[in-house]
């Protein structure tokens, strides 16, 4: 949660409060953050001192806050806000709602609740130089929901596990597929060993390559490890011609000829790391004496890297090996998938990446700076003095831009008229198209209750028969009845879901409730719907044609459209395949500003009598003139 | 550039930036000396951006002492009348500054010279010079609204099209150069805030106030030099509405969230300066929290953007 704009209210409340006394008595504040503080945030969260890390954000800012205006109340919670005691009675004490949130869930759930509270919501995003400020009224402006959001970029098992073409393919492989199968829950079910045409490798055989033999020397295992994902996987793809018809074909890399027998030198180095006790300290870089993060190392390097880091999990962080899951701020393991990655993508031909470079895509950091921040956090106090004095007429959205767009670096909009297919907001029905005699309730509970819809706590009906529920008071025949149902396909539940009936699913604490329509369909597409499941039904209105435009990830356009910078991978499950093979937080950048690329047009107010209207075309913003400005 | 790498400390803290502007820039930020005149609630976030950006040093000049308005508009100023009493608003930022990064060294001079150059001087070469006077355009900020001037001079720098940097160079004007442009050939619709604000200013000359030293008593006389100004210009009067100066004599206070989105501007503007990376502000920026639009306007003698 960025803290920029508490601090801006609590100065402005000062200063314009005072003027404004008879409508506002005491103001009151309350903050939620479930985080503590990270080096990292000190660049903008100014709040904070480098003496804080490891602390609460929460009650940190309220410390600082109260220093710069002691009169005000504020209460901090260090919990996350879709914790069941942030309530739709919670909610409804406040007269505003003030966003700093960093992910898509915790947004929408947010949303939900100020809908279900009717409490005005101001919504706020950075992604480096780029922002912007929504405001949210029930029943008068789009809900945070109203524009679907991008969903985050996916890719296909096949293209991770087999036929990489990008960096970011590789770095998924290195994270969720080694990593995880080194030092992760050895249980998980893991794609990591490439299917060969020759179905008689037995599995046995293949899970033997990666589990460290008693007493076998670390080195010689990393090794063995390194000539069996960079070297024989490779030769197994290979062998399957009809994969490479098409592609360039990857050279599968041996230890033996990238590295000469570097043991010795590599021991001596391993002395000098015994002395340090604290398992944070732990570098492969640091014992190979690299120092700089931002270098592009060769495959030598990175090899060097890789042994060295696998070397200094077996022998100085074994007791966590097989609980480690990846964590950004875990140096040797960012420097393990970093090289991991940088090995494989020398394999199929792609360029090499620094650490600093790979931290950012394995751990999908958003990049921020101060000044944005800044800018966003004034825009929010602005608008949120608006909401506390019934401004009504002049709530705006406001969208902060790095090239500006007809002289404008803050582009204010007006909100626009709730979405009326809204699924939120207009309670819309919804159409799922599924295959009800081979999809079970537990993919539609992951994929499209709580994945797509966004729901903590769902709660799912077929008519007046209960499906699903999750909760802490059910007894335990209960909590069996729905475990059993979980793993039954829709068509032989109890009560019979088939195409042609409808499914109610309900959030209560975030009291949201969704109909949806079943349809059966026998087949799906495995790259374009690898779910095995399409949703629809809410979309914007209607576009205008040729004012299309898909952003591409790779930049930003020369126009003022915002870009959000590509961090977010997921992996989808192939067809059949039930278990997902990753879950990467939906990083949406914080900022929601591609919502406003969907084709439509803005009119964005001159104040100027004698002026006429600017209107900014498809290029500009990408809005068309359907969506109706709201009426108050 | 200089071959000097950044710290461990430094890489670790600037992590989130580095992303946005790359190590180099950082290291140019690092060299970067600012001297900021007039500690108005605008110029106190400023500071605070650059320090956290992590310049290399930051001198503060304004001998004034806390007065209410102060209070009200900048944040660096601590509330104790205890604490404040005896000193003044340059070292007290300089005392709050300090505490937000302390990689970056913050003083205080005592100047009182009315026009203090910024010099942000980078190793080698470039030299940018960002020119935020005090008292000669105090009008930063005013009410609601404010205005933000920049002059680059001969400003070289680098930016990413599609997939290459590009060298690009751009010639500024001064400030005299800039509002010497007749009005009368700016585009039609240029922000009318331009030109309320020169009105302002040439009435404050004129009667010999200090910047934001007028009042709603002044309006009259206010509004008799617009037409007069109008008139010299060929310039119709409704490009300077009414409403709008009575605005600008009405309160002369800063808003504390505009001072705020000022001050980040201000900022960004500063830190693509001096590292040479990214298109400049070419060379007025206004907001109106009334109509909530940030806009740039190119009003120079130089050619063009």
């Amino acid at each position: 949660m960025e803290m920029n704009y508490l601090q801006s209210a609590m100065t402005c409340e000062r200063f314009h409060f005072s003027s404004a006394r008879d409508k506002v008595d005491l103001l009151s504040h309350l903050i939620i953050d479930m985080d503590t503080i990270e080096v990292s945030n000190l660049n903008r969260q100014f709040l904070f001192r480098q003496s804080h890390v490891g602390l609460s954000k929460a009650r940190v800012a309220r410390d600082a806050v109260l220093r710069f205006r002691p009169q005000i109340s504020i209460t901090p919670y260090h919990a996350n806000v879709k914790d069941s005691n942030f309530n739709v009675d919670f909610f409804k004490q406040f007269n505003v709602v003030l966003n700093g949130l960093d992910n898509l869930d915790a947004r929408r759930h947010v949303n939900r609740l100020c809908l279900a509270a009717d409490v005005p919501l101001v919504e706020s995003g950075t992604t480096g130089f780029l922002g912007q400020v929504t405001v949210h009224i029930k029943g008068k402006t789009e809900c945070y929901e109203c524009q679907p959001k991008p969903a985050p970029k996916t890719y296909p098992v096949c293209t991770i596990t087999s036929t990489p073409t990008k960096f970011v393919h590789c770095i998924v492989w290195a994270k969720d597929l080694l990593f995880a199968k080194l030092f992760g829950d050895k249980n998980q079910e893991n794609d990591l060993n490439v299917r060969s045409s020759d179905a008689s490798s037995s599995s046995n055989h293949v899970e033997d390559v990666f589990e460290r033999r008693n007493d076998e020397d670390i080195e010689q295992y990393g090794r063995r490890v390194y000539d069996h994902v960079f070297g024989y996987n490779i030769e197994v793809a290979l062998s399957n011609e009809e994969t490479w018809k098409n592609r360039n074909r990857p050279k599968p890399i041996y230890s033996r000829d990238v590295l000469d027998n570097e043991l010795t030198r590599q021991n001596g180095n391993m002395d000098k790391n015994c002395s340090t006790n604290c398992p944070s300290s732990v570098s492969a870089m640091a014992a190979l004496g690299m120092k700089n993060p931002q270098d592009i190392w060769g495959l030598m390097e990175n090899s060097r890297i890789f042994l060295e880091a696998l070397k200094l999990f077996f022998s100085k962080r074994e007791e966590e090996i097989g609980n480690l899951t990846f964590d950004k701020d875990d140096q040797l393991a960012v420097e393990f998938v970093t090289a991991a990655a940088n090995i494989r993508a020398a394999s199929f031909g792609i360029p090499l990446h620094s650490l600093f470079e790979a931290k950012g895509i394995a751990g999908n950091i958003v990049h921020a700076v101060a000044t944005t921040n800044a800018v966003i956090a004034g825009l929010i106090v602005i608008e949120a003095i608006k909401v506390l004095q019934n401004d009504t007429k002049n709530y705006r959205m406001t969208y902060c831009v790095e090239h500006p767009a007809r002289k404008m670096l803050l582009m204010p909009v007006e909100p626009f008229e709730p979405n009326k297919s809204c699924y939120v907001c207009s309670e819309t029905p919804l159409l799922l198209e599924i295959n009800t005699h081979r999809a079970k309730l537990r993919d539609f509970v992951d994929k499209i209750v709580k994945a797509t819809l966004g729901m903590n706590l769902p709660l799912i009906m077929h008519g007046s028969a209960l499906l699903y529920e999750v909760g802490d008071d059910l007894d335990e025949a209960m909590v069996a009845n729905y475990a059993a149902n979980l793993e039954k396909v829709l068509s032989e539940l109890p009560s019979p879901v088939t195409g042609g009936t409808m499914l109610t699913v309900e959030d209560l604490q975030q009291e949201f409730s969704c109909n949806i329509n079943i349809k059966h369909r026998e087949e799906f597409d495995e790259e374009k719907e690898p779910d095995g499941m399409v949703l629809s039904g809410w979309a914007p209105p209607p576009t205008v044609e040729g004012a299309n435009k898909t952003i591409d990830n790779a930049g930003s356009t020369s126009e003022a459209l915002p870009v959000e910078a590509e961090k977010s991978e997921e992996i989808e499950t192939a067809p059949g395949k039930k278990r997902k093979l990753i879950e990467v937080s939906k990083n949406d950048g914080t900022s929601n500003a591609e919502e406003i690329k969907k084709n439509e047009k803005l009119q964005v107010l001159d104040d100027d009598d004698d002026d006429d209207l600017v209107i900014l075309d498809g290029g500009d913003l990408g809005f068309s003139p359907s969506k109706k400005k709201c009426q108050w | 550039m200089d071959g000097e790498e950044l710290t461990e400390q430094e890489t670790a803290l600037y992590d989130r930036q580095i992303r946005v502007w790359g190590a180099d820039a950082q290291r140019r930020l690092s060299k970067a000396h600012i001297l900021v005149c007039g500690m108005k609630g605008t110029i106190a976030e400023f500071c605070k951006n650059i320090v956290l950006a992590g310049i290399g040093s930051l001198t503060l000049v304004d001998d004034r002492v806390v007065t209410e308005e102060a209070l009200s508009a900048n944040f660096l100023i601590p509330l104790d009348e205890n604490v404040y009493a005896g000193k003044t608003l340059a070292e007290l930022c300089c005392d709050s500054l300090k505490d937000f990064n302390p990689m970056v060294r913050v003083s205080v001079e005592k100047d009182c010279s009315s026009q203090v150059t910024y010099q942000a001087s980078v190793e080698n070469f470039i030299v940018s010079l960002m020119l935020l006077w005090y008292p000669a355009v105090p009008s930063l900020l005013r009410d609601s609204c404010g205005e933000i001037f920049v002059d680059l001079q001969l400003h070289t720098y680098s930016k990413k099209k599609l997939e290459e940097t590009i060298e690009c160079q751009l010639q500024y004007s001064s400030f005299e150069e800039a509002i010497s442009v007749p009005w009368k050939i700016l585009p039609r619709k240029v922000s009318k805030l331009y030109f309320a604000l020169r009105v302002i200013e040439r009435f404050e000359e004129a009667e010999g106030r200090n910047p934001g030293e007028v009042s709603i008593a002044d309006l009259p006389s206010v509004l008799k030099l617009k037409k007069e100004l109008c008139d010299e210009h060929s310039l119709n009067e409704s490009h300077i509405p009414d409403a709008l100066l009575e605005r600008l004599v009405s309160s002369t206070r800063e808003f504390p969230p505009v001072c705020a989105i000022l001050g980040g501007i201000l900022g960004q503007e500063v830190i693509k300066g001096i590292s040479g990376k990214g298109d400049p502000l070419k060379n007025f920026f206004f907001f109106d929290a009334m109509d909530g639009k940030g806009l740039i306007e190119d009003i120079s003698n130089s050619a063009g953007s």
